[in-house]
């Protein structure tokens, strides 16, 4: 399928790992582990935000996503993403981490499942961006690097050609690249959304969020989609049938009940660098809410197929992406703060009925635990966070939470 | 006109791929094939008809005798010729055919892909893919590619003596669907038509070698399920739009705004001439089609909707020749609804 994923899956998984982020840091934590230094200054988390922006969106690290290749498994793209949260001066303990994945998971499947047309895919991207943007306006080296990974991500040529890692770096400018990730067709990138759609299939994770503003059914888990509403750009109001004759001229129009009240499209959004999206999708939702919760819910394991070793492919990927985010700052992690920020005690709290109550099993990510692939994972693992082991921080041990989180997955 | 039926669990969900439901009828022994595409794995349900056994099966896209890891199949079709029934599964890496029970393969084809070079792990950034299967004539089936090829194997009535006999090289986009009519014994000026992503329709001969009827150009929008029927191209398009053709000429006999998302699978039932229409908007479509070959015109008449809540629907198929009922699936479904005439 679609080779051209990974851009979107980590601006988007990142950026609601970056709002997420941004809304916690805000909320006075309470935390039962004495190591925890309290509620978070504003400089704190904007320096947390601010390094995990630059990580996210630096130009090693988008020079591997942009590269094509497969969109691999769960538990790669986890491992990924723990580095990425863990790039500044907090920890996430693996409790946390595991609601965190679970959280943009399923806010960036209701995103992708959503967009009217496959388009819009990258407006929703682009949403991302712009709120990091304005996340980091702050810093010029961090918002200049967002615009210059914003610029490739647009530029991303649409497979025309073929590229090796020489042709890359030969290049004399990015810009140069033929074609564009905004000139591929519908088609290409309804064949990306549905990689996309295969990648979070069967994720039925409650969303406390979601189920308020009754995005999600609580029943199965399953997304709302609306049978009214504007129409996509391109497509008709249904209800209409018109037969022509040989010349073409109309010559009859019945209508049909659509089944729904559809109306005409909305205005378009923009696909440069700058402007208004069009669409809320993509838009930080946390921004106007209290902490929210997720219920972990009864829903199946991940995969369905026999459990395979990691293939080396995606070994040698998840090096090349751990690698290119850089060592981990050694004098930043001295004062690191360890939080928790899904506190299983409000869950409780928020559990409505009773039939939710009951299912408060984690998430297996992977349907069984493989010895050999958590031993590879670590060891790629501790290749990175060699540094900040030893500037070992009295109060925490974060190389172990990392080595631990491997363990789980 | 339609209601509810009972439906079939299936072991998986079904992933979002076009035209992702195929049926196979088996008569004499009073049973139904369904398959489903989950990720990497084909899910078979064989249902008897008095609704007492299912059983199923599951196969995944792999060489044979190679311990790779498997890859993400595309589509899975029954594919009916006179002598024989095959089922056909298209993946990233090739096409295999099984016998239409999924018990052996009888045929793997490798797809070709581009010049590695020097770059270990390469991979090419225009995706490689197999997908749109069709039966055609007597011992035809015909596989399209991300290429925009179109593979045309040529099916002994029995055995696996599978031979790649031709490749079309028409179409300049990813090829989306295949379908043909008149099978067998039954002569028709076109018999095949294919559709790519950017919409475009090629109107095919077939015979030792097949001939280019017509070319029908697309307006840039993917055209995600053809049926071919009297003559007559239906097509779905992802802007919601149904269009007939005439085949041969390229004629536009009617323009349908049939739903307001991509639409995801087309049927025809060739004996009462039902169109059955469903899309990314839950919703599924009836339609009945009048073909009139004398005067050349053509007819379409909305029937019925039926809605699966929250669902995209991902495929949808009639169960039998004459439209009595139809079958759907949606993505992140694990189950396959029924429908029939009340």
């Amino acid at each position: 399928m679609s080779a051209r994923t990974l851009p979107l899956v980590f601006v988007n998984l990142g950026g609601e790992m970056l709002y997420i982020l941004d809304q916690r840091l805000r909320a006075p934590i309470a935390s039962e582990d004495t190591s925890d230094k309290g509620v978070w200054s504003e400089r704190d988390r904007r320096r947390v935000l601010n390094d995990v922006t630059a990580t996210l969106f630096g130009p090693s690290f988008v020079d591997e996503l942009l590269k094509p290749q497969q969109l691999y498994s769960h538990r790669t793209l986890k491992t990924v993403l723990t580095r990425l949260a863990h790039a500044s001066i907090m920890r996430l303990n693996p409790a946390s981490m595991d609601r965190l994945y679970e959280l943009t998971t399923m806010a960036v499947k209701h995103q992708v499942l959503l967009c009217p047309r496959p388009k819009d895919l990258l407006l929703v991207s682009y949403n991302h961006i712009d709120a990091v943007r304005d996340f980091v306006r702050d810093s010029p080296a961090v918002l200049n690097q967002v615009d210059q990974a914003h610029r490739r991500i647009i530029e991303v040529p649409a497979g025309s050609g073929i590229y090796s890692r020489a042709d890359f770096r030969s290049a004399p400018s990015w810009s140069l690249l033929p074609q564009v990730y905004s000139s591929m067709s519908e088609g290409e990138l309804q064949l990306l959304r549905q990689t996309l759609l295969v990648f979070f299939q069967d994720m039925h994770v409650r969303v406390s969020l979601f189920l308020k503003s009754k995005i999600q059914n609580p029943g199965n888990g399953r997304f709302a989609l609306p049978t009214s509403g504007p129409v996509p750009h391109g497509t008709e109001v249904p209800g209409l049938i018109r037969t022509f004759d040989r010349r073409g001229r109309e010559v009859r129009r019945s209508e049909f009940p659509p089944g729904g009240s559809y109306s005409r499209p909305a205005g378009g959004g923009s696909f440069g660098l700058h402007g208004a999206r069009g669409t809320l999708l993509g838009t930080n939702t946390y921004a106007a809410n209290r902490p929210e919760e997720t219920l972990a819910s009864r829903a199946s394991a991940q995969t369905g197929d026999a459990p395979n070793p990691l293939a080396k492919e995606e070994l040698n990927l998840l090096a090349r992406l751990m690698g290119s985010m850089g060592a981990q700052d050694g004098a930043g992690a001295e004062g690191a703060f360890r939080i928790s920020m899904f506190s299983p005690d409000d869950e409780e709290q928020e559990a409505g009925t009773s039939k939710e109550a009951e299912a408060f099993e984690v998430i297996s990510i992977q349907a069984t635990q493989d010895e050999h692939v958590a031993s590879e994972l670590a060891q790629i693992a501790g290749q990175f966070s060699g540094a900040e082991e030893q500037a070992e921080n009295p109060c925490g041990n974060k190389g172990d939470d990392l080595l631990a989180m491997m363990d789980d997955l | 006109m339609y209601h509810k039926e009972k439906s079939i669990q299936i072991k998986n969900s079904a992933s979002a791929l076009y035209n992702n439901l195929s049926v196979l009828r088996i008569a004499p022994r009073r049973l139904t094939y369904f398959t489903v595409v989950h990720a990497n794995v084909v899910n078979m349900v064989s249902a008897s008809w008095d609704g007492l056994n299912y059983s199923h099966r599951q196969l995944q896209s792999k060489e044979p005798n190679v311990a790779t890891s498997t890859s993400l199949i595309m589509q899975a079709a029954f594919c009916v010729l006179p002598s024989r029934e095959l089922l056909v599964i298209t993946s990233q890496k090739g096409i295999q055919m099984y016998e239409s029970d999924g018990s052996i393969m009888v045929y793997w084809h490798a797809l070709d892909t581009p010049e590695t070079p020097s770059e270990v792990n390469y991979v090419p950034a225009q995706a490689v893919f197999a997908r749109g299967i069709s039966a055609v004539w007597e011992n035809y089936i015909c596989v399209g590619v991300s290429s925009g090829s179109i593979l045309v194997f040529d099916v002994p009535s029995k055995g696996s003596n599978i031979t790649l006999s031709e490749v079309l090289e028409e179409h300049k986009e990813s090829i989306t669907d295949i379908a043909s009519e008149c099978s067998g014994s039954q002569q028709c000026i076109a018999d095949l038509v294919s559709a790519d992503d950017g919409g475009n329709l090629c109107v095919w001969k077939s015979g030792e070698e097949f001939q280019l009827l017509n070319k029908i150009p697309g307006f840039d929008m993917s055209c995600s399920s053809v049926k071919l029927w009297k003559g007559t191209v239906v097509a779905g398009y992802g802007t919601g739009q149904i269009r007939l053709y005439e085949a041969v000429t390229g004629i536009l006999h009617a323009e349908v705004n049939a739903h307001a998302r991509w639409i995801y699978s087309l049927d025809i039932a060739p004996f009462s001439g039902l169109l059955l229409s469903a899309a990314e908007d839950s919703l599924v479509r009836v339609w009945h089609l009048t073909v009139s070959q004398e005067t050349n015109s053509v007819e379409v008449a909305h029937l019925h909707n039926e809605c699966v809540t929250d669902t995209q629907i991902c495929g949808a198929r009639f169960c039998d020749g004459d439209g009595y009922a139809f079958a759907v699936t949606g993505y992140d479904l694990s189950e396959i609804i029924r429908y029939t005439q009340t």
